[in-house]
């Protein structure tokens, strides 16, 4: 492994991999619609589409590992990532910030509306505004939901997530002054509290569905509440599932002192999603 | 360091053959090729968008039916509207961007040449999902490009097709966006300052700004119009609690900065055009600058503009009305800097710079209907008529179609080695700006005579101007042959192209040889 530096911005030959990638989405698209539709065989479509997509991923992350193992990512490339992963988690924000914005406005503007004026009286005169809700119009098990509370297992949640940007935090530090050990031991115990979470979040779930009548159709609330929970639960896991392979690599040796910039960007994204978990913990679990 | 076998047994220092053929194109890394990819994709979607725009002004030639079954019509119309947008403007303007902003700025090629393969790449998976579902039971999507529900809830598979489509569309938009802005941010040559920049690779990095700011909020909106059609959540359901009338809020704040994403590439292609055939230094360049910048802010609090007439507080519709009119305050900037860098200037009138005029004229015809549009209680008058359609055409056809077309005649011979038919290019300008004119300017008419938009039929009192508007447009539309064989006979062959190209140009792409090498500035060079 050499980290000989050179002057010039390293350039890629041709590469198969995005092409792969276009049709691993082509097939996910057109099989999650016939799965949506209820056409014969779309889960086998969309299972190829993510097979073909995972294949393409550890084809073309392989790729960029040897590339910066062989030293050919130069302080210029680097600053190039730096760049890139902070616009990617700003596009990441604005992503979340489309559902949060939906919770918002449903809270504190279209809700109260529909339980005031000429809107209440003359399409649901009885309807009283009130957060949590299911709407004034369901019928059925959809109307009848226990909110979630906040101080079971998310505040739990609230500790272990807080907890993981410790050790995230703890393990870069063993990384930049060389103590292995360090770097290996506070990355094991992040992806541990990163899966305990999204088990305890599994079994909220569970219990939601199974135990509270709160589900997708519970009315704007569940909307709200699994739309925010869900793309957030997914976020963590794709983040412990990045963890895993930096702890992969630094047990293979990689990173070192001064050249470790995909662990970085595992960890920004992983205060990222911290601060996401704090903003939900607030907004959906807590002020209801 | 690794027992893995390396998937393409390239060595260590890569000096093999490139693929040829269509593996070329499928696998290349290089800013030039996929440049050149975007812009061809471009065009064949503006034939494609095009010819249903054809359809549309045939059907709209008589009133009565005619031609088109009226579903069948709003297909036409949305689809003209999601390719054109999403199809034709916006890839050609990153085509420009991959051509251009490594050359403008002395860079080897694109930060990320993997991932820029890869956003170019997406685009025809999405035109797939997209055009592929006129042939599927229902046809294509029919409830308008904006996406409203409950239409979007309510339609067949071709509605699913659809948001997959711009799921991917956005992804690519993304990627790409990260791309240019680490390009511009990073890899500037020495002594490039960002004042020093030329005003494309500005509007250029607003412009991949607004994009990486917004296009996560569309997806946001379409993900929820795809669990409330197929998991049953209610965002856009009152009964359930929720607001079809937030779709409309979420989908605005995307879709306003959306229509500067349109446009800031085209000032910026006219801003480096005009100086050139003036043979002046673009007047006011900071002031350029800074109108940029303050137009992408505006832009993210004027939303609810397109909305007056949904129903909202009057404080809010006051705030979105003169939040609105104080967008003009830039964008006359702009257009007073254009006038004024020709002012005195030796001007001289090449295919380029027709166009690049035409767009200063049309362009502010467009902006003051704008202008017009955002008095509320006008809107409310005007909103959904063919004053509208009048609006947003001027600006996108006149507007952003012709700055590219200003583009593509300017850097054709940098790119092809070849100067172009400037006979055929003038024939190819002055019936397009006719042809535009005369199909655009009689719609006004039709909307302040009250005529409504996205109806196949209509009254008989408006049959002269729809009739005008027709023979415009297959004038219009025909004439872009011409600018199909203009730029088939420049990739061919014709007279050699200087590496300057033109006398007034200015800048570092004209120092390389025409056509620019396959690679460029591998040695960046010194700006002083």
């Amino acid at each position: 492994m050499s980290l000989a530096q050179t002057d010039k911005y390293y350039l890629p030959q041709p590469s198969i991999w995005p092409i792969v990638g276009s049709v691993a989405l082509l097939f996910m698209a057109v099989g999650g619609t016939m799965l949506m539709r209820e056409i014969d065989h779309g889960g086998w479509v969309l299972l190829a589409g993510m097979a073909i997509l995972f294949y393409m991923m550890f084809g073309w992350f392989r790729e960029v590992i040897r590339d910066s193992e062989a030293g050919r990512y130069n302080k210029q490339v680097d600053s190039s990532f730096r760049w890139s992963m902070s616009w990617f988690i700003f596009s990441e924000v604005m992503f979340f910030a489309a559902f949060f914005g939906a919770l918002f406005y449903t809270r504190v503007l279209s809700v109260p509306w529909l339980g005031s004026g000429d809107t209440m009286q003359q399409l649901w005169p009885h309807f009283q505004a009130a957060w949590p809700t299911a709407g004034p119009g369901l019928s059925g098990e959809e109307s009848h939901f226990t909110p979630m509370h906040a101080w079971g297992i998310p505040a739990i949640n609230t500790l272990l997530l807080l907890s993981s940007g410790v050790t995230v935090t703890w393990a870069h530090w063993g990384l930049k002054k060389g103590a292995r050990g360090q770097l290996i031991l506070g990355l094991a115990l992040t992806v541990a509290l990163g899966l305990v979470f999204l088990g305890l979040q599994a079994y909220e779930y569970h219990h939601a569905y199974t135990e509270m009548g709160l589900t997708l159709g519970a009315g704007v609330y569940g909307a709200t509440f699994f739309m925010l929970t869900g793309f957030h639960g997914f976020h963590v896991l794709v983040g412990t599932t990045m963890l895993i392979v930096m702890l992969g690599r630094s047990i293979a040796g990689h990173f070192t002192a001064d050249h470790h910039f995909a662990f970085e960007a595992v960890s920004w994204y992983w205060h990222f999603v911290d601060v996401v978990w704090v903003l939900l913990f607030v907004l959906v679990y807590w002020l209801i | 360091m690794s027992d893995v076998a390396h998937a393409h047994g390239h060595d260590e220092h890569g000096h093999h053959a490139h693929p040829t053929g269509l593996m070329r194109w499928l696998t290349t890394t290089n800013h030039k090729d996929i440049g050149t990819l975007y812009l061809i994709f471009a065009l064949v979607m503006l034939f494609a968008a095009g010819s249903m725009a054809l359809l549309i002004r045939a059907e709209l030639f008589k009133p009565g039916l005619q031609l088109l079954h009226p579903d069948f019509f709003n297909q036409l119309t949305t689809m003209h509207g999601l390719i054109m947008i999403f199809g034709v403007i916006m890839p050609a303007f990153s085509g420009f961007a991959n051509w251009q902003v490594p050359l403008m700025l002395g860079a080897p090629d694109m930060a990320f040449p993997r991932m820029n393969n890869w956003a170019f790449w997406l685009l025809p998976v999405a035109g797939i999902l997209l055009m592929g579902s006129f042939l599927l039971p229902g046809g294509a999507v029919a409830g308008g490009w904006t996406m409203y529900p409950p239409l979007y809830i309510q339609g067949g598979i071709s509605y699913d097709l659809t948001i997959l489509a711009v799921h991917i569309m956005g992804l690519s938009s993304i990627m790409g966006s990260i791309n240019i802005i680490t390009t511009i941010l990073n890899m500037r040559a020495p002594g490039m300052t960002l004042m020093k920049m030329p005003l494309f690779c500005w509007t250029w990095l607003i412009t991949a700004y607004l994009l990486i700011a917004t296009m996560p909020v569309l997806a946001g909106a379409v993900t929820m119009l795809l669990t409330d059609r197929n998991f049953g959540t209610h965002f856009f359901n009152a009964a359930g609690g929720g607001d079809p009338v937030m779709f409309q809020h979420i989908f605005w704040f995307f879709a306003h900065p959306e229509v500067y994403i349109l446009i800031l590439p085209a000032f910026g292609i006219v801003s480096q055009v005009i100086p050139t055939f003036a043979r002046k230094p673009l007047f006011g360049y900071a002031s350029m600058v800074y109108a940029t910048a303050s137009i992408a802010i505006l832009s993210f609090i004027v939303w609810a503009h397109h909305m007056f007439t949904v129903g909202m507080p009057a404080a809010a519709q006051l705030f979105f009305m003169f939040s609105t009119m104080l967008i003009a305050v830039p964008t006359g900037v702009k257009v007073f800097n254009w006038v004024a860098t020709m002012w005195r200037g030796s001007m001289t009138f090449e295919t380029p710079m027709l166009f690049a005029i035409a767009f200063v004229c049309l362009f502010t015809i467009g902006g003051f209907s704008g202008l017009v549009l955002a008095i509320a209680p006008v809107d409310i008058q005007l909103h959904d008529t063919y004053y509208v359609v009048a609006h947003f055409h001027y600006v996108l056809v006149s507007g952003a179609l012709f700055s590219i077309f200003a583009g593509i005649y300017y850097w054709l011979p940098k790119w092809t080695g070849h100067m172009y038919d400037e006979t055929l290019g003038k024939w190819h300008f002055w019936l397009s700006v006719i042809g535009m004119n005369i199909v655009f300017f009689p719609m006004h008419f039709l909307g302040l005579a009250g005529m409504p938009r996205r109806i196949p039929d209509y009254a008989l009192q408006f049959t002269e101007f729809n009739q005008i508007a027709t023979v415009g447009a297959f004038i219009f539309g025909f004439s872009q042959l011409i600018f199909l064989a203009v730029v088939l006979k420049t990739v061919k062959g014709g007279a050699k192209a200087t590496s300057k190209v033109w006398e007034g140009a200015e800048g570092l792409e004209w120092t390389v040889p025409s056509p620019a090498p396959y690679h460029t500035f591998e040695t960046a060079p010194v700006v002083k």
